[in-house]
């Protein structure tokens, strides 16, 4: 790779960090597992002034119980929210979409926060970190704020994050006990979703008591599809139902409306029968 | 010659050189470090045609670490034409085809302005420091509206036709007139097939060093073909041959796409002349797309003559052939290798091929696995499915009906050549077998009854394809430019050991082991005691290189050849040290002896005898090595049968592989795991085209899809459980009965799984899916219930950025 050149920072503090992010400027760019930026370093499609590298920035790792949530740290690999025990009990959807990322080789570099900053619409966090309500904790110049996902993803690979301020971690709200499925089309393994449904539902005695569903890649960031959930609450969890739900995964007449409206069909069944 | 008590011949060996390539401890031409050593970047147009009216270099050389920038006005006058080495027609347009673009580029990617600079970075950096004006001209893209001559590529040709290339049967006196057949048909069948334009996606990207050293030149590159670039070089040049060595290194892949003499290479090799310092030129991927020579990109129209009862009569192929804008080294002949094949393995009493090369604005075309072979073989076996459809009888068995039979081999086709051996009855019973065909279709049936939302479908490829490249009177015939002999050299060692030197190149296909196998079963020497010697022109002086499945059928043939030098100078010498009658000694197991006594010499014993030659027979020169050249009297007919079952959901329009089944007959098998990993690769690049890989455009000519997040090569994750088997009919054109595995895969597969896939929709009412099958083009053919080629919706990822720029 020959990307153009840059002065390479490595903080070892947050707050090292969000100083030399402010010191460095609007041209300087953050740097987790580098999956995302790499590539477009690599093709000089930007050029930034420095690269403030926050791999040593180990507070910024793992998953931490905090009661009714998770705090999923912004520099989580993926390959450790696929193999942690509190993702699975409280969060399998993120398990269930972490698995279907990219190579074993991308999952070990990559970062959980990583993906959600860079905002490709066709990257498979974004619609499971909306439907589950997650909250993003921001750290500045100014001190630290949290912006939920639904503000937090503003357009094509644009976050409600400033330059100067990093993503530290993602609070995600427990789902324990609830079933999942992420239901993707890609062409080939390593090709991004043309289409992909993340859903999370809650059934009790036979009967949708709760319903989360984001959509990956129909548009310039995640879709909650507000519309499917509110027509699954309270129905009881038949084919039927689903598939009357479904439907309302979108109204237009493309492929990719048609997308929307079989694979969150099948997403559902899917995670309904657990 | 009987040698080690288990022969190697046949023997599944791991190869020699894996371990070295796969780790990477081996020298590739990236990796050569010499001192002094600059680095050259390329500046690309991002235009597809244009007039250039201004390049100012002055910001760039001013840059840090920039020893010079140089534009197509700086080589004007010395870097010539690049080559193309077959014109196909007396009349043939060739336009001027300059290493860098002077005052007007053709296509997007082209190579405009040079930065010599002290390091890679250094160089990439002042690239963008280059300012280029265009002046815009109209981009012609499209095969049939090039052909009106509306807007030229070379105005100064006065049209964008390049040749048209013709075999008629009936002129050939091969066969009857196509157009009788076609008149006096019960059914006739007209179909047009598009071959999208592919990328060889070779895994190291293309590579080059030059050094200049005392006024000899020496050119490390990532090439299928040393000798021939050497060649090429020096003509285009003038730097004389003797004082051009080129060498090939380990080289990671090349499917034909190194098959090519580079502007690169010859810039590289321009900037070293002129600066007396050694230069290296390393592309990056998106650089490899946008202006390595691409592959397919054909329009053909195919129709074909039948009788009621199935019986073919005629064939007649009209083709268009994108040239792109440029002829490389064999670009015009690519579709030319197809012309032979388009009839197959089916007896047709008439046949005509006509095809009408054209220039566009695209990346010139040339070679690419298989080469002319996979689009006659996916239109023929496309055609035999329309026709079994047409008539409502079994495609199997119209194939069958149509097939040459065992007991008429050898047989001379419609288009003039000679099949010497092959038992497509065998072939395809053991493919049935294994891929249980009857319960495949029973299942197809229950589930169209049921309108299962998974409609299963199964496509066959009943193939045949002409490799052993090639007798060089044949290549004469069809004005290619050089022969198609091979060479090879084994170096007897004064310890036994031995060197063997090849005219062939691998770059990845297991050369060393196979040759390694050859030569122990002949000499009767252990395998680990042969070392293969190859792509360094200065070891080895002479060879025709690697491609079109041609290294072992005319390569090992060679070496064959070699040893039986060898051993008849080793019989001599051994005789004369057993003072015996040479015709009294035996040779076995590496051991010759004196038949009926206990006497015996072992090789090495002789070997020895010949290098110190204290006691030579009267006239026999000292030293025990040989060298042979086999030109082939035929080509090979390597044939087999694919069957493919595809899953097609009907709601997505995702085609899954559920079973692929290849039997094929590559004649006698040296190392069957080499084989099976030659058809394994091959099946997954011939499955890429129908499914996944496709070179797209703009419109106006930017390539969008220039990286791998746009470009799908499929993985193994994407790929079935591959069952494989073979039978195994000797080729009669040479010792080893070898008739070349490397393409097979490729040619075989793509129209199995297409066949496939329509058989799974064709009840829907879907009649005809463009390649790649997408699950988009899917899913709207079986809405609209029509032929479909809809483009594609973007797929995310670094597509939905922008991927187009050249510099990178």
């Amino acid at each position: 790779m020959i990307p153009a050149e840059f002065k390479y920072l490595f903080p070892s503090t947050v707050d090292e960090a969000v100083r030399m992010l402010a010191e460095e400027g609007e041209d300087a760019k953050v740097i987790a597992g580098g999956q995302s930026l790499v590539p477009v370093l690599r093709m000089r499609l930007a050029a930034p002034t420095a690269l403030i590298d926050i791999g040593g920035l180990t507070e910024l790792t793992g998953v931490r119980d905090d009661g009714d949530s998770l705090l999923i740290g912004a520099m989580t690999t993926h390959y450790e929210v696929q193999r942690d025990h509190l993702v699975q009990d409280h969060a399998l959807l993120l398990k269930l979409v972490t698995d279907t990322i990219a190579d074993p080789q991308i999952r070990h570099r990559g970062t959980f926060g990583g993906s959600l900053c860079h905002a490709d619409p066709a990257g498979d966090l974004l619609a499971p970190v909306l439907a589950l309500d997650a909250v993003m904790i921001i750290a500045g110049p100014s001190g630290r704020r949290e912006v939920p996902a639904s503000e937090f993803f503003v357009d094509y690979f644009t976050t409600a994050l400033g330059p100067d301020e990093i993503l530290l971690d993602v609070r995600v709200p427990k789902y324990t006990g609830w079933s999942a499925h992420y239901e993707k089309l890609n062409r080939v393994a390593q090709a991004w979703s043309i289409v992909a449904v993340a859903a999370a539902v809650q059934v009790r005695d036979g009967t949708v008591s709760a319903a989360r569903v984001g959509l990956t890649n129909v548009g310039s960031g995640p879709v909650r599809a507000v519309d499917v959930e509110a027509a699954l609450v309270g129905q009881p969890a038949s084919a039927e139902v689903i598939s009357e739900a479904a439907l309302r995964a979108s109204s237009g007449d493309g492929y990719k409306d048609n997308l929307a409206r079989v694979l969150t069909g099948r997403a559902l069944t899917a995670a309904v029968a657990g | 010659m009987t040698a080690t008590a288990e022969p190697e011949v046949g023997k599944a060996r791991l190869r020699k050189e894996d371990a070295r390539l796969i780790t990477g401890q081996t020298r590739w031409t990236d990796n050569i470090q010499l001192t002094g050593m600059l680095h050259m970047a390329v500046l690309r147009s991002p235009v597809a045609h244009a007039r250039i009216t201004n390049i100012d270099v002055s910001r760039a050389t001013a840059m840090p670490g920039v020893a010079l920038v140089l534009t197509g006005e700086d080589f004007a006058a010395e870097q010539g034409s690049l080559p193309c080495a077959w014109p196909i027609t007396e009349d043939m347009k060739s336009p001027p085809a300059p290493a860098m673009a002077v005052d007007r580029v053709n296509f997007a990617g082209e190579a405009v302005a040079l930065v010599i600079a002290d390091s890679a970075y250094h160089a990439a950096d002042a690239l963008e420091a280059i300012d280029v004006d265009y002046e815009d001209l109209p981009v012609v893209l499209d095969l049939e509206e090039a052909l009106r001559d509306n807007d030229l590529v070379h105005p100064d040709l006065g049209t964008n036709k390049c040749a048209t290339w013709i075999f008629d049967s009936a002129e050939a006196g091969a066969g009857t007139n196509v157009e009788d057949e076609i008149a006096a048909a019960d059914v006739v069948i007209e179909r047009t097939f598009r071959q999208q334009r592919l990328i060889p996606a070779f895994m190291e990207p293309r590579s080059v060093v030059v050094d200049s050293t005392a006024g000899m030149f020496t050119v490390w590159s990532a090439t299928q073909i040393p000798h021939i670039l050497r060649w090429m070089l020096s003509a285009v040049t003038g730097i004389p041959e003797h004082r051009l060595r080129v060498i090939a290194p380990d080289v990671g892949g090349g499917f034909g796409g190194k098959l090519q003499v580079t502007p690169e290479e010859l810039l590289c090799l321009l900037v070293a002349r002129r600066m007396g310092r050694p230069v290296k030129w390393t592309e990056t991927r998106t650089e490899s797309m946008l202006s390595a020579h691409h592959g397919r990109d054909q329009l053909q129209k195919i129709t074909l003559a039948a009788r009621r009862d199935g019986t073919v009569t005629g064939l007649k192929v009209e083709l268009l052939a994108d040239m792109g804008a440029y002829l490389r080294l064999v670009t015009p002949g690519v579709p030319i290798l197809g012309a032979f094949m388009f009839n197959a393995i089916y007896k047709f009493a008439a046949y005509r091929f006509e095809c009408t090369n054209v220039f566009t604005n695209k990346v010139p075309t040339d070679a690419y696995r298989g080469a002319g072979r996979p689009e006659a073989t996916f239109a023929i076996e496309r055609m035999m499915d329309e026709l079994a459809v047409e008539l409502g009888i079994e495609p199997m068995k119209i194939r069958e009906m149509n097939w040459i039979k065992h007991e008429e081999f050898p047989f001379t086709t419609v288009a003039g050549l000679t099949y010497d051996s092959g038992n497509y009855e065998a072939a395809t019973a053991r493919a049935m077998e294994l891929f249980g065909y009857d319960e495949l279709r029973e299942e197809q049936a229950r589930r169209r009854a049921s309108g299962d939302v998974k409609q299963l479908g199964i496509g066959i490829s009943t193939y045949t394809e002409m490799c052993g490249l090639a007798p060089s009177r044949v290549l004469g015939a069809l004005r290619y430019g050089a022969g198609g002999w091979e060479t090879a050299s084994i170096r007897m060692l004064p310890t036994g050991k031995v060197e063997v030197i090849t005219g062939t190149s691998p770059h990845g296909q297991g050369h060393e082991t196979v040759w390694s196998q050859i030569v122990a079963d002949r000499l009767g020497v252990p395998f680990e005691d042969v070392e293969v010697l190859h792509g360094d022109t200065a070891t080895s002086h002479k060879g025709m290189d690697s491609y079109g499945s041609r290294s072992l059928a005319v390569g090992g043939t060679a070496l064959v050849y070699a040893a039986d030098k060898v051993l008849a100078k080793a019989r001599t010498l051994a005789a004369h040290m057993m003072e015996c009658d040479e015709a009294d000694v035996e040779f076995a197991s590496g051991s010759f002896s004196v038949r009926g006594t206990s006497t015996a010499r072992t090789l090495g014993d002789v070997v020895l005898a010949a290098h110190v030659a204290h006691d030579l027979p009267e006239g026999m020169e000292p030293g025990m090595d040989a060298d042979a050249t086999f030109d082939p009297d035929n080509f090979s007919y390597p044939h087999g049968t694919h069957l493919c079952a595809t899953e097609v959901d009907t709601e997505t329009g995702m085609v899954k592989i559920v079973r692929y089944v290849a039997v094929d007959d590559v004649g006698t098998v040296v190392n069957p795991l080499i084989v099976d990993g030659q058809v394994h690769g091959g099946l997954a690049q011939g499955i890429a085209q129908a499914l996944y890989e496709e070179a797209t455009h703009d419109e106006m000519g930017t390539l969008t899809s220039a990286t791998f997040a746009d470009y799908l090569v499929p993985c193994a994750a994407d790929l079935p459980a591959f069952l494989t088997d073979r039978t195994a009919t000797p080729a009669t054109s040479n010792p080893l009965g070898a008739k070349g595995v490397g393409e097979a895969g490729t040619i075989a597969s793509t129209p199995a799984v297409v066949n496939s896939v329509l058989d799974a929709v064709r009840h829907l009412g879907v009649r005809d899916i463009e390649m790649p099958m997408s699950p988009e083009r899917v899913w709207t053919a079986l809405r609209g219930r029509e032929d479909s080629g809809a483009g594609e919706v973007a797929a995310g990822g670094l597509g939905s950025i922008d991927a187009q720029g050249g510099q990178s």
